[in-house]
């Protein structure tokens, strides 16, 4: 059983990276420089070149941007819901990438800070 | 059993065929592959024109508002609304609306005030928490929930798991047992708050289906009113037993509905790609497996039906339940997979959709209870006597 955040390591948005990265579906956060994330976001079944052309695309919008971590799973949407409430029980709303969807239509887990033993 | 279409099912399920195919596969072409939800926008407008059809909310009651359509031709509409790429789980996105839970028509008139029109009305949403990390299958045995009566009140303490629609639901319909002596006739349902202090959800179950996924549940402590009993204290298990026969038959008609499109697939695919100069269609080891996708796409039909139209001319369905549940997801599996065999590797592609029917028929075979349950049913109402 994994965590239910996305423990990866940071690492920089630059294009070098980003054309190492692997083209399979997965989950990413994309972050500015002092790790205030922007978007969560996944590479999913239309995606080009998966995680490698969703990441780039993604961090072309936010012109804060400055890393990103992902991570490699089929499982895309639901782990992609899953970071979605992750963040909101963490921080009371979405990451300014994600507003626009809702928080209604966005799960409630109790992992916040109101709850001792979520991870 | 004679299923002749009378002139009005023949055109109820024209009218779904066409839904189906003009508005809901186009939309799919610029969805993600596993999206269970359609935009908002378009959601909004495909459900005004189920209200217009007089299709909405297929499964209400006729009493409370619902079209008042029988289980025959309803499960011959589900046949039609599963033929798309999220047709299993998301038939039609949603947008022939819901039912809300059949339990809820068994309450009393303050609680349908407060949970069954609310979730009738678009207001709220439920989920229904029968499972325990302890087993799905024995509920009446493994069922360690326990609800302890303090005044008026209730204190509830435990877990559930692989629940669908918890993290997004206002209110659940939970089981807990209130008499650790009495076995299955010491399980009550009680009608918990999300906001209720105590009720977590822990986290989301990561499984083969991506979207509509389940969610783990915690109790700790959970302080519900005497009021929220749903049905009668220790009476818990014939509510969720009635509901798991029922739920047989429309989910055997999703297998059905899926099966139906990946067979059309499958032929035109054989009628259109040549090897060796010729057409698939024409070698026979294509066409036995298409013929033994029709065998099996019939029987899981005519199973479905007969199932459909005992339940509604009133007569015992458990058994025909049971094994049109086991008949159709094990046939249905089948079907996908040869479809598949017969495409090749753009089977394996999520440019089609056979690779999420695979992927999520496989869950049929254990969703509803598994179906060694379903076989034991059957062994038990066709031998007699209560064996495991």
């Amino acid at each position: 059983m994994t965590g239910v955040r996305l423990a990866k390591p940071w690492l920089d948005l630059d294009e070098a990276v980003i054309a190492a990265l692997p083209g399979q579906l997965g989950v990413y956060e994309i972050a500015d420089a002092k790790g205030g994330t922007l978007e969560l976001g996944f590479a999913g079944g239309r995606s080009r070149f998966g995680l490698r052309s969703a990441i780039a695309e993604a961090g072309a919008k936010h012109e804060a941007a400055a890393r990103f971590r992902y991570e490699v799973t089929m499982q895309y949407w639901s782990r992609f819901e899953e970071l979605l409430a992750v963040y909101l029980a963490d921080h009371g709303e979405l990451p300014p990438g994600n507003a626009d969807r809702g928080e209604q239509r966005v799960g409630r887990l109790g992992v916040g800070s109101s709850c001792a033993t979520g991870d | 059993m004679d299923f002749e279409l009378s002139p009005e099912q023949k055109l109820i399920l024209e009218t779904v065929r066409r839904f189906v195919r003009e508005e809901i596969e186009p939309l799919e072409a610029d969805l993600d592959p596993d999206a269970s939800e359609l935009p908002p926008h378009h959601r909004e407008r495909l459900v005004a024109m189920t209200k217009e059809l007089g299709f909405y909310g297929l499964d209400i009651p006729e009493e409370y508002g619902g079209p008042g359509i029988d289980l025959v031709t309803r499960t011959l509409m589900a046949f039609e609304m599963a033929q798309h790429r999220a047709g299993l789980y998301a038939p039609c996105y949603g947008v022939f609306g819901g039912a809300g839970l059949a339990q809820l028509y068994e309450a009393d008139d303050g609680q349908k005030e407060r949970y069954l029109y609310p979730v009738l009305r678009g207001e709220k949403r439920g989920f229904f928490a029968l499972t325990e990390p302890s087993g799905g299958s024995d509920p009446a045995r493994a069922i360690r929930t326990t609800a302890v009566r303090d005044g008026d009140d209730w204190i509830l303490d435990g877990e559930k798991t692989f629940i669908s629609g918890a993290d997004k639901a206002d209110f659940g319909i939970v089981f807990a047992r209130t008499d650790p002596e009495l076995g299955r006739k010491g399980i009550t349902c009680f009608l918990v708050d999300t906001d209720m202090p105590g009720f977590r959800v822990r986290r989301i179950v990561h499984t083969l289906r991506s979207t509509h996924y389940a969610a783990e549940l915690e109790f700790n402590r959970v302080r519900v009113p005497g009021r929220n009993v749903l049905g009668e204290v220790n009476q818990g298990f014939a509510i969720a037993n009635d509901r798991l026969s029922r739920n047989r038959i429309p989910y055997a008609a999703g297998c059905v509905g899926v099966a139906l499109k990946a067979q059309e697939m499958a032929i035109a695919y054989a009628k259109t790609r040549k090897t060796f100069g010729d057409y698939l269609s024409t070698r026979q080891a294509v066409q036995w497996m298409i013929v033994d996708n029709e065998i099996d796409l019939r029987t899981a039909r005519a199973l479905t039906l007969e199932a459909a139209a005992r339940a509604d001319a009133g007569k015992p369905f458990r058994t025909e339940a049971a094994i049109c549940k086991l008949v159709a997801s094990e046939g249905a599996s089948r079907v996908v997979d040869r479809s598949m065999q017969i495409h090749g590797g753009y089977g394996m592609t999520k440019d089609l959709p056979l690779e999420r029917w695979y992927r999520e028929l496989r869950i049929r075979r254990v969703g509803e209870g598994p179906n060694e349950i379903q076989r034991l049913i059957v062994a038990r109402d066709v031998i007699g006597g209560s064996f495991h």
